[in-house]
């Protein structure tokens, strides 16, 4: 693996709504194998950020381009996936009327044509994948559970791993510790740090201890643009920071 | 699926082993009239399977699957109408109409087997290309059934106003032979019977094993979670025409099989109200369970027949009010209803852990 390559990349993009824009002219890059944190008061434009990335929200200018030479503008948002990045979104979306285990399934990163799908079965590599799915979240004995019946840590957790059994190489997590208990947090973070291990994880937190103990790099967002980018100490110095968050009070 | 109790899946397997020996035994116990009836419901029966893969499973609600099934018993009608003429003449309606030559349109309708296979692919080619523009489009939910529904009108509307094509508001009927046989014989419709039971068996266990595969819990995924699954990499449109397209083909077959044992079709067997009708039969016997819209569609057939037979003044109120209970008292259906039946026998009877869990309770 070599050091520090550029995994994704936007150029100069603006996100309009209806005159307001949440993002102008950002530019902002993620290097590979880091646990990039993204921060910012209420507004600043981190989980719209995340929506360009994979293909939820059209940018109005400019371009995010993956891994050098892939130009997301161009692909729809399941193909986003098949490319390699997967998100989680910020409310756990899992399917609930599926067992923990189905649930699992159809995540598994294989080819999603109708005939494919039709014909799936799965396979032995597939089966041990799911298992360490299983074992990463502690879900083995709610295998066979509906997932609706699930607590909302568990769901979150789900809903990680099926992010993971895509295999991508960058993995979009949105407030992924909101709601959750101390102990819930801790194994959540424990999860962010396996994971990362050989992939890039880019996630939108609010909450800053939780930030400050698991980020290798931190970028402060701010009215939809970027306002500083460093490690959690350099960007807690920088005074544009405190200035943003002033009157903010932080946990 | 693991380790769901195998004692109640022998007990579903025989039940609907036994069921379906019941139906290939009826021709010795029932009438001929009262056959030609089950030969009915069974034909709907077989519509409904189709109607809950989209409905139950993958959440698209279709108020249009009227026109489906209608068009393949027109496609039916025709081949039974052009053999029932003779090869030389025209059928009577058209004579009437003024039509002096066959209409280019029926000319593939004189061979069986191609009529048979129109009847079939009209409506699945119709249901993929109005798949493809809509779910393609993000036309999804209520604005669909609106369109489904649309769809009933301007088809409806079609064949009734295109006289001398169609047959107009009569429809097609006096049918006379089908392969040479003559069609009001006993031993013809008692085959035509049998052919419908074993028809919907093979419908029903090839979508059984459909959704027994990965691709259930998809279409279950896209029912629950659209944009979820979309951004697990699948595309949603692809799947709701295939699903769209497969239920319409079902439809068309049912048609067929009905055409050939009430002996008529006309657009008003295709219209709205048979449109609605036939969600309701999947609504009774319960969405996503296969088996409860094929028993819906039975036992509501069967209630409409002996209600008007008895009760011929009021048994519409009969069935408004059953309509009316199942959607008020058992939003499940009759096998949901079911299902907490036998979820508390079990619980009273046995109580091992993993019994507990006895089916996925979609709500």
């Amino acid at each position: 693996m070599i050091n520090s390559q550029t995994v994704l990349e936007s150029k100069k993009i603006t996100v309009e709504f209806s005159g307001f824009k949440a993002i102008s002219n950002l530019d902002f890059k993620v290097t590979n194998n880091k646990v990039h944190f993204l921060i910012g008061p209420n507004g600043a434009g981190k989980t719209t950020l995340l929506d360009v990335i994979c293909g939820k929200t059209q940018v109005s200018q400019g371009k995010v381009v993956y891994m050098e030479d892939q130009n997301l503008m161009k692909l729809k948002d399941f193909e986003i996936v098949h490319i390699g990045i997967s998100r989680k979104f910020q409310t756990p979306s899992i399917f609930q009327n599926l067992t923990v285990y189905e649930n699992l399934i159809i995540a598994l990163k294989q080819d999603k044509g109708l005939w494919a799908t039709i014909t799936a079965k799965i396979t032995k590599n597939q089966q041990k994948d799911i298992e360490e799915m299983l074992h990463l979240t502690g879900l083995i004995e709610e295998k066979d559970q509906q997932a609706g019946a699930l607590s909302h840590g568990q769901k979150q957790w789900l809903e990680i791993a099926m992010v993971l059994l895509q295999d991508p190489g960058l993995v979009l997590l949105d407030e992924p510790i909101a709601g959750m208990s101390k102990v819930e947090r801790l194994k959540t973070g424990e999860m962010i740090r396996e994971i990362a291990k050989d992939r890039t994880v880019l996630i939108v937190e609010h909450d800053m201890d939780f930030v400050k103990e698991y980020a290798d790099i931190v970028t402060v967002m701010h009215e939809g643009q970027l306002l500083c980018q460093g490690s959690m100490e350099e960007v807690q110095n920088d005074p544009r920071v405190r200035e943003v968050y002033l009157g903010r009070k932080e946990d | 699926m693991g380790k769901i109790i195998n004692q109640s899946i022998f007990n579903k397997k025989n039940l609907l082993l036994l069921g379906f020996i019941v139906l290939l035994i009826a021709p010795l116990f029932l009438t001929d009239f009262r056959l030609n009836l089950l030969g009915k419901y069974l034909a709907f029966a077989i519509l409904v399977i189709g109607l809950d893969l989209l409905w139950g499973y993958t959440g698209v609600l279709s108020l249009g699957h009227g026109i489906f099934f209608g068009i393949g018993a027109y496609a039916m009608g025709m081949y039974l109408k052009l053999e029932a003429s003779g090869t030389t003449k025209l059928p009577d309606f058209m004579a009437w109409s003024g039509v002096q030559e066959l209409p280019f349109i029926w000319v593939p309708f004189q061979n069986p087997i191609l009529a048979i296979l129109l009847g079939i692919f009209i409506p699945l080619v119709i249901a993929l290309l109005l798949g493809l523009l809509t779910f393609r489009n993000r036309i999804n939910g209520v604005y669909f059934t609106i369109l489904s529904q649309a769809l009933v009108v301007v088809v409806v509307t079609l064949f009734v106003g295109q006289q001398g094509l169609t047959g107009g508001t009569n429809g097609l009927t006096s049918f006379s032979t089908i392969f040479g046989f003559s069609l009001a014989s006993t031993t013809t419709q008692t085959v035509i019977y049998l052919i419908t039971a074993a028809v919907l068996a093979i419908v029903y266990f090839a979508s059984k094993m459909l959704i027994n595969g990965r691709l259930g819990q998809v279409l279950i995924g896209i029912r629950d979670g659209e944009n979820r699954l979309r951004f697990l990499g699948y595309d949603p449109a692809i799947f709701k025409t295939f699903i769209y397209a497969l239920s319409a083909g079902i439809a068309g077959l049912a048609g067929m099989l009905f055409v050939l044992q009430v002996g008529i079709i006309s657009p008003t067997m295709m219209g709205i109200i048979p449109s609605i009708e036939m969600v309701l039969w999947v609504a009774l016997g319960g969405r996503g369970t296969l088996i409860g819209p094929v028993l819906g569609a039975i036992l509501v057939n069967w209630a409409k027949t002996t209600f008007s037979e008895s009760y011929p003044d009021i048994w519409l109120y009969f069935l408004g009010l059953m309509f009316v209970i199942v959607v008020v008292f058992l939003p499940d259906g009759l096998m949901g209803l079911f299902k907490k039946f036998q979820k508390r026998w079990i619980g009273l009877h046995d109580k091992q852990p993993n019994s507990a869990r006895v089916e996925k309770n979609y709500s």
